[in-house]
């Protein structure tokens, strides 16, 4: 099973909903693009998937955004690195990948529990050979990036190519046509 | 009204607990995993029970498989990103009172409180 645009959008609706209901911050989604190898952060939120797809999503942030994020979640001034910063990325990035997976129809999949990630321009790594998918965000409060990597488990695969929707400002136009694979 | 809050999260403890504000609810206990919630429910005698699902150490539905085997009826509303249709019925099957979905908004969690105590309270009267 390879990722298609039903994954994706399932991310973007995730992540609106997230943002919407939890931190009162509209999010606008640039277009999904392949991931790059050298995609850098400075905070990563991780999760893990496993059952009918394994793999993972990163929620990448620069430090001012994570900080003004995790703020908004908190509900509190929280600074990058202090003891509830943490908490705070891996809740947020819980509630994307957890919501985002409860709208994979057919599959059963699983998270796990989230790490984070503190450290200046680091990379996290996928197995080589598999694909993975970008998304940009954009807030009030800054930028951040969503990296979601699908490997194949058994089940009935999916040619893997990029799907090329148009960039929009609304989240609704961003979404994926249903059944373009990428 | 009593409150057990279960969550590994504390930024997500610190949000639920203020929805319990506004509903006026202020004898709260926390607990960061089902098996730290086991060790304080005899004394602190909850009311009603808030549960995520996805803990390290002793997850959620491991907790209420546990706490329904003490025999113990505290009502529990499970407060978690899982939704799909067969965990939702799985946690209900093995106890759980009500469901509330993260992200949720603080009306909607409230609601689901009220409503849950209220159909605890006519069980209890009946």
């Amino acid at each position: 099973m390879n990722m298609d645009a039903r994954h994706i959008n399932a991310f973007l609706e995730a992540t609106k909903a997230v943002f919407d209901t939890m931190l009162s911050l509209p999010v606008e989604f640039e277009k999904p693009q392949l991931k790059s190898a050298n995609h850098t952060h400075d905070v990563s939120g991780i999760i893990g998937l496993s059952g009918d797809v394994v793999g993972s999503v990163v929620v990448g942030f620069s430090r001012i955004p994570a900080a003004q994020i995790a703020s908004a979640l908190a509900g509190s001034r929280l600074e990058v690195g202090s003891a509830d910063f943490a908490d705070a990325i891996g809740e947020l990035t819980n509630m994307i990948a957890g919501g985002a997976k409860a709208k994979f129809e057919g599959l059963a999949v699983s998270i796990g529990c989230p790490s984070v990630v503190i450290a200046p321009n680091h990379q996290i790594s996928s197995p080589s050979g598999v694909v993975g998918i970008t998304i940009n965000c954009n807030t009030a409060a800054g930028r951040f990036a969503i990296d979601v990597v699908f490997q194949s488990c058994g089940k009935a695969s999916t040619k893997t190519k990029l799907a090329t929707p148009s960039a929009a400002a609304d989240p609704s136009n961003t979404k994926l046509p249903i059944g373009n694979p990428i | 009204m009593r409150v057990l809050l279960i969550d590994d999260s504390k930024t997500m403890r610190k949000i639920i607990k203020g929805v319990l504000a506004t509903m006026g609810v202020t004898e709260i206990e926390e607990a960061g995993d089902g098996q730290d919630a086991l060790s304080k429910v005899d004394a602190f005698k909850p009311d009603l029970i808030l549960l995520d699902w996805n803990m390290p150490v002793m997850d959620g539905i491991t907790f209420v498989k546990a706490y329904r085997g003490m025999k113990k009826m505290t009502p529990i509303i499970m407060v978690t990103t899982e939704a799909e249709k067969n965990r939702v019925m799985e946690a209900i099957q093995a106890g759980v009172n009500n469901y509330a979905v993260k992200p949720f908004t603080p009306e909607s969690l409230s609601t689901i409180i009220q409503s849950t105590m209220a159909k605890a309270a006519a069980k209890q009267a009946a």
